[in-house]
């Protein structure tokens, strides 16, 4: 059927708006409740660290900015990625998505040793609420980006082996809603976390 | 509904919560006979509507529907008129729910802090010095000021003549009020399902005349006497030192779990304080008369006779029981 | 797009082809196999719940009841509340969803038919894992809501199951709810618009928009649970100084969402039956569907009133009070709506019908009691004594449970193509009603009688023995109602009588196509012009108010529509149709419609004609995703290696599945 249509043309729906788009939107609304009840959690415990570590022994705030910058650029790079294949230029988009993923990756690796440095300085999982709800909270948004990750290498796969369908952007759209709401999240984590004084 | 009007009135529903026989378990009930009588109008109203709406236009040869798809006005009038009886009904509650929770004030009130705990509760009377378990005792025509402790899990104080209840939640420090108008024992129970003995977590409320009332209070006050006889002087020993015997030597101690004023080494706190412990009708989450059959079964088996009690089957032997059960009937 | 289908090949294996037998429906992806997958688990687990009610009937008969011991009462409280609520009510409702959702808007099928297939088998997987625990060392057994810190209660692998199963159920309402909210706002029929929508679909979409909010709140809490009991977190543990009330808070924030989650559906099933039996539309339909709406935004508002003897304090109390008590305005809005509807009707007493006004009736009762609840002061009395648990059957069982089977007698003869006996129908429904009524009244009493609920006996001399014996008789009444029922089921298998497209006469446009309808739903799909369009192909209002049947080559004006409700969306209405498509089962081509409301729709100019009509195909990947997530559950009760092979499923079924295109070319 495809044949019949230009390819840039995507499939008529009542709103106009895109069968995946929209459920991509409806699921991210859903993730606001997932870390809004985390991040609530987080809040709660911020306070109760018995006799571990508190936040103001742990957080290294420079560290993590600049991590959190890496991240933030990853959408930098991610909107770039997505304006390339829209110009057609699908060997750039697949550059751009790589670099999103690097920069991701980098972010990852930034938490992993953020993580064990924690643990090191005798912070676990099971140290304290505090604990529990910073491990779970960030490790949970870890997830997130690792799992988004994992989407932009797979795109870049098929991307290269022609797999994405007529015109690549409509899944690169996709993930890209998916890539910028879980940095969005992060800045509300960094915020909360980091950025607002205990005490 | 005719049953439930009856039923309400019967003697024998100890638990009922429509009897109330304190202050505070009345503004409950009188707001309740509001509710009640305004959901019974509003129930009788609407189902009323239902059923001949139903019936006078159920098809018969000829009846044709009408067709018509709302009526503003009455659509409007349909939203507010329950609104306005919610409204009714919301300023009484909200005031109650004021009235309720005010901290009884007052020299003379009496402070017990109680816990709820798997499957028993424990009363610390903070300004008499006396702790005890399972059966409340107060003095009539005095609020009583509970403060509600948390210790395992959730657990749920309840009595339903006195009034309301309070969820007992570990970490945390609840209050309630009680108050009971007449002398008498008023049956209670934990609410919140707490574990494989949540049914037999009761507890009792026994309130005396204020006078009856200190006179409880000293006897409480007093230390545990020495015991006199033989029998149970060997019971006080092996509560506190258990015995040479295989098995119960191994095992903790009486006194490691339970406390008895007067009785050296008897410090412990997981179980029941047991310094007057004969003074109690019931034991065990009031669920066993306080005789020496019952008394035996349970020093025999405790979790048998009541699943999951965190008291352990300490492996008694019949001689052992003996000297217990003789001890223990000496703490009046 | 179910059917906009670009051309690939391939995919990492042959694709499965089968149309009937097992691995049809094992593979198949059409909404209304999966409805039918979905309806059957449900009454499965709708059998398996009741009878672990039964044998809780059975324990409380006589005081001191001796049939089940604590431990085994208590799991089956748990799950008789998990497996009613989790895999009876709501996927009986997605069950419905699932089949009637495409039919009414007038769609081939729903958005995403893989997703669709992928949420039925994690559904069914989460069931089956939580009924393992039977099997493997105990059921969970902490109450259906769960309360830390007794949940964390290390003696058996129960509660950790009850973690796992319900994330994994949540998932399978997840991805439904996703589904069915891109299919009802993307997938109408030309001309549906919202406000022409019926209210079946309005309150699936609003259900869906519950769950998707809720959802992920219960999945924080069950993540926490697992994480304190497997991984020594401290979520839940007050020794650690972390607060219990947390649980509570996270669990109702979902707890009472999910409540009109249950009954949304419901309302939904009755206001297309109640029209139908009375022959006359929906008395006050946008108010009906802003209430459904306004009932789901207050739902959020009100969550604490479960929690009124927790101790939050006087000013919380009260403002969950008034919250609760003011729900009680947009729900009376649809009881009165629903009375008008009948008024003036001309009503037809079949068996759906007297489900629906069995469900008006019973849910007034259970409402009400409701609002005694939010008397906070009294229902610091009432509070987890059986009036609590009268108030949740009465709003569950005759509301949510009435209603479904309102639906079910309804739609049978769609679904399958024969008719339900009326008579037995009947009989069922009046045996329901007494034992239902035999049952759940008494609950009330003994709980203002001072009955506790989740008591594994109750002790004599307390004046509940009366009522409780009586409640055990209801039980088992109802347990007979139901054999009824499947004896109903089993005549109309054999010989019930063929239904036709449409043997109610009704209204919707799912009664348009043939029953069971083809594999494509409609031949063509259909051009909607009005609420109850289909009513309108049949009949025309005359000026007295009256219906008048058209037949085919009448017709001469479009049907005058000038309720205030109806007014905004109405197309200007053409004269000039042809008589064709208004003859009822005909579905033929539309004519070219120039009507400026007209919008386009998948695919829509190809399909018109009839050809080519590109259904997506089978496919296994849904069922080896799904699958991976229990074999994850089981990983982190007992082992890394399970919990790899697990992810290894699910990885192979995700990637599959994107591999895969959604159809082969035909
Ligand atoms: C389908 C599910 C369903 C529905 C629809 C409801 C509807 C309502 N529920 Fe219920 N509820 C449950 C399922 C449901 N509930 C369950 C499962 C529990 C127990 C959980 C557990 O502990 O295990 C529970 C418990 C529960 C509690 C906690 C009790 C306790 O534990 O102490 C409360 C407290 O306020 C409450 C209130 C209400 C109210 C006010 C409504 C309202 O929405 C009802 C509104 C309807 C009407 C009022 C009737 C129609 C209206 C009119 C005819 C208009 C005129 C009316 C007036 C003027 C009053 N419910
Ligand atoms: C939709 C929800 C729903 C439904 C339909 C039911 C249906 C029934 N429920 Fe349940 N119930 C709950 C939801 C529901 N329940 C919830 C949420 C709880 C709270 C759990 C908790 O506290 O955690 C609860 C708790 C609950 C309790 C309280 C337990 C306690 O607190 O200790 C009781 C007690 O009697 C009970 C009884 C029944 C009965 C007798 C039925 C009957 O109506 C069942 C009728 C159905 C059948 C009987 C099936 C038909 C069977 C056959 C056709 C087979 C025939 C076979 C034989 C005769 C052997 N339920
Ligand atoms: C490991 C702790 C432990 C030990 C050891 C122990 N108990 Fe207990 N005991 C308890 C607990 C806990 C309870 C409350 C059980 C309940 O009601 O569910 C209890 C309850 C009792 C009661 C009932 C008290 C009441 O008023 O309800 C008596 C009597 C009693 N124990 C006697 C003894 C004797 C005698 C011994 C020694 C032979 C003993 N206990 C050893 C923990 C212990
Ligand atoms: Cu303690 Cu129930
Ligand atoms: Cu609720």
């Amino acid at each position: 059927m495809s044949a019949a249509h230009p390819p840039a043309e995507h499939p008529h729906t009542s709103t106009g708006l895109d069968n995946a788009k929209l459920a991509m939107w409806a699921f991210l609304g859903s993730e606001c409740l997932f870390f809004g009840s985390f991040i609530s959690t987080y809040l709660l415990y911020r306070n109760v660290t018995g006799d571990g570590p508190t936040s103001a022994d742990l957080y290294d705030i420079p560290y993590t900015s600049i991590s959190s910058f890496v991240l933030l650029m990853s959408s930098l790079t991610m909107v770039l990625a997505l304006s390339s294949v829209q110009n057609g230029d699908r060997r750039a988009m697949r550059i751009w998505l790589m670099a999103t993923a690097f920069l991701g990756l980098t972010f990852i690796g930034g938490q992993v040793f953020e993580f064990t440095t924690f643990v090191e300085e005798g912070l676990t999982l099971s140290t304290s609420a505090f604990g529990s709800s910073f491990f779970v909270l960030t490790g949970f948004h870890g997830a997130h980006v690792t799992i988004g990750i994992l989407m932009l290498l797979g795109l870049t796969v098929m991307s290269s082996f022609g797999r994405l369908g007529p015109d690549d952007s409509r899944p690169v759209e996709v993930v890209g809603l998916y890539w910028h709401f879980v940095d969005i999240v992060w800045i509300v984590i960094f915020t909360v976390i980091y950025l607002i004084p205990s005490g | 509904m005719a049953a439930f009007a009856l039923s309400a009135c019967s003697t024998d529903t100890p638990q009922s919560v429509l009897q109330p026989q304190g202050e505070f378990a009345r503004k409950a009930d009188a707001l309740w006979d509001i509710t009640f009588a305004i959901a019974i109008a509003v129930f009788v109203v609407v189902q009323g509507l239902l059923l001949y709406a139903i019936f006078r236009y159920r098809h018969k040869p000829g009846r044709e529907a009408a067709q018509f798809h709302g009526n503003t006005r009455l659509e409007i009038a349909m939203t507010i008129i329950p609104a306005l009886i919610l409204l009714g009904l919301a300023v009484p509650t909200v005031a109650t729910v004021f009235d309720l929770a005010a901290e009884p004030t007052g020299a003379d009130v009496i402070h017990i802090s109680v816990e709820g705990r798997q499957f028993w509760w424990r009363y610390d009377y903070t300004d008499l010095d006396i702790v005890t378990a399972n059966e409340l005792h107060i003095p009539t025509g005095q609020p009583i000021d509970l403060s509600i402790e948390g210790y395992d899990v959730n657990h749920s104080f309840w009595v339903p003549r006195l009034g309301g209840t309070q969820d007992v939640v570990p970490g945390r420090t609840s209050r309630l009020t009680l108050e009971a108008d007449d002398p008498g024992t008023y049956l209670g129970q934990c609410k919140e399902f707490c574990g494989l003995s949540h049914s037999n977590m009761n507890l009792r409320v026994i309130a005396h005349d204020p006078g009856d009332f200190e006179q409880w209070v000293s006897d409480q006050q007093e230390p545990a006497a020495a015991p006199s006889d033989s029998l149970a002087a060997e019971g006080a020993e092996l509560f506190v030192n258990g015995a040479a015997d295989a098995q119960f030597a191994g095992g903790p101690s009486c006194a490691s779990c339970h406390a008895i004023e007067g009785l050296d080494g008897a410090v412990g706190i997981i179980g029941p304080n047991l310094t007057h412990f004969a003074a109690r009708n019931t034991f065990a989450g009031a669920i066993f008369q306080n005789n020496e059959s019952n008394l035996r079964a349970w020093l025999a088996n405790p979790p048998e006779r009541k699943p999951g009690s965190q008291m352990p089957n300490l492996q008694l032997t019949t001689g052992q029981i003996d000297a217990l059960v003789a001890y223990l009937q000496t703490l009046e | 797009m179910a059917t906009a289908v670009a051309p690939q090949q391939g995919g990492l294996f042959a694709r499965p082809t089968a149309k009937t037998g097992w691995w049809s429906w094992m593979t198949t992806v059409d909404h209304k196999k999966i409805g039918i997958l979905y309806g059957v688990t449900a009454f499965f687990f709708f059998i398996v719940g009741g009878v672990e009610a039964l044998l809780i009937r059975a324990q409380l008969a006589t005081p001191n009841g001796e049939v089940l011991s604590p431990a085994v009462y208590n799991q089956l409280f748990t799950m008789h509340g998990l497996t009613m609520i989790f895999f009876v009510v709501i996927p009986m409702g997605t069950a419905l969803m699932n089949f009637l959702l495409p039919l009414m808007i007038g769609a081939r099928d729903v958005a995403f038919p893989r997703l669709n297939a992928f949420s039925y088998w994690v559904f069914l997987s989460a069931g089956l894992f939580m009924y393992s625990a039977f099997l493997l060392g105990g059921a969970p057994d902490g109450g259906w809501f769960g309360y830390a810190p007794l949940s964390l209660d290390p003696v058996t692998d129960g509660m950790t199951y009850y973690s796992l199963g319900l994330q994994i159920a949540g998932i399978a309402s997840l991805a439904g709810a996703i589904n069915f909210i891109v299919t009802i706002i993307n997938m109408r029929a030309p001309g549906m618009t919202l406000m022409r929508m019926p209210v079946f679909v309005w309150m699936t979409l609003i259900t869906s928009f519950l769950l998707l909010f809720a959802v992920p709140v219960i999945g924080v809490a069950l993540w926490e649970l697992m994480f304190d009991r497997l991984f020594g977190a401290n979520f839940f543990d007050p020794a650690a100084g972390a607060d219990p009330l947390l649980w509570q808070h996270l669990f109702w924030l979902f707890g009472h969402p999910e409540v009109y989650i249950m009954i949304l559906p419901a309302m939904g099933i009755v206001s297309e039956v109640l029209p139908a039996f009375s022959r006359k539309p929906l008395f006050g339909y946008p108010a009906i569907v802003f209430s459904g709406a306004a009932i789901a935004f207050m739902g959020w508002g009100v969550w604490a009133h479960h929690m009124f003897a927790a101790g939050l304090g006087p000013v919380a109390n009260s403002a969950f009070a008034l919250s609760t008590m003011f729900i009680a305005v947009p729900t009376g809005v649809k009881i009165f709506n629903w009375i008008g509807t009948i008024w003036g009707g001309s009503v037809r007493l079949t068996t759906p019908f007297l489900f629906s006004a069995g469900f008006v009736s019973m849910f007034i009762i259970g409402g009400l009691s409701g609002v005694t609840h939010s008397i906070v002061p009294h229902d610091a009395q009432q509070t987890d004594t059986y009036y609590v648990v009268g108030h949740l059957h009465y709003v569950l069982f005759g509301g949510s449970i009435f209603g479904l089977f309102s639906g079910i007698y309804y739609w049978w003869p769609k679904v399958f193509g024969r008719l339900l006996s009326e008579k037995i129908g009947k009989f069922h429904f009046l045996l329901m009603l007494v034992g239902f009524n035999l049952t759940f009244m008494p609950f009330h009493i003994l709980g203002l009688l001072g009955m506790p609920r989740r008591q594994y006996y109750f002790p004599a001399n307390r004046g509940f023995e009366v009522w409780n014996l009586l409640a055990s008789i209801g039980a088992f009444t109802i347990a007979v109602s139901i054999l009824v029922f499947l004896y109903n089921v089993a005549v109309s298998r054999k010989k019930g009588e063929a239904a036709g497209a449409d043997p109610w006469d009704a209204r919707t446009l799912e009664w348009m196509t043939t029953s069971p309808p083809p594999e494509h739903n409609f031949d063509a799909i259909p051009v909607v012009r009005h609420r109850d369009d289909f009513w309108y192909r049949k009949y025309i209002t005359t000026p007295e108010g009256e219906s008048a049947r058209v037949f085919a080559g009448g017709a001469a004006s479009d049907e005058e529509q000038h309720s205030s409700e109806a007014a905004s969306d109405e197309p200007p209405s053409s004269s000039a149709e042809g008589a064709s498509d208004r003859e009822p089962n005909t579905a033929g081509a539309a004519p070219p419609e120039s009507s400026s409301e007209e919008r386009p729709h998948a695919g829509a100019s190809a399909e018109e004609q009839g050809h080519g009509i590109h259904l997506p195909s089978p496919s296994y990947f849904p069922l080896l995703t799904a699958a991976g997530m229990p074999v994850i559950g089981y990983g982190f009760i007992y082992s890394p290696i399970l919990l790899a092979a697990g992810a290894v499923m699910l990885l192979v079924g995700a990637f599959g599945w994107v591999l895969e295109p959604p159809a082969e070319e035909a």
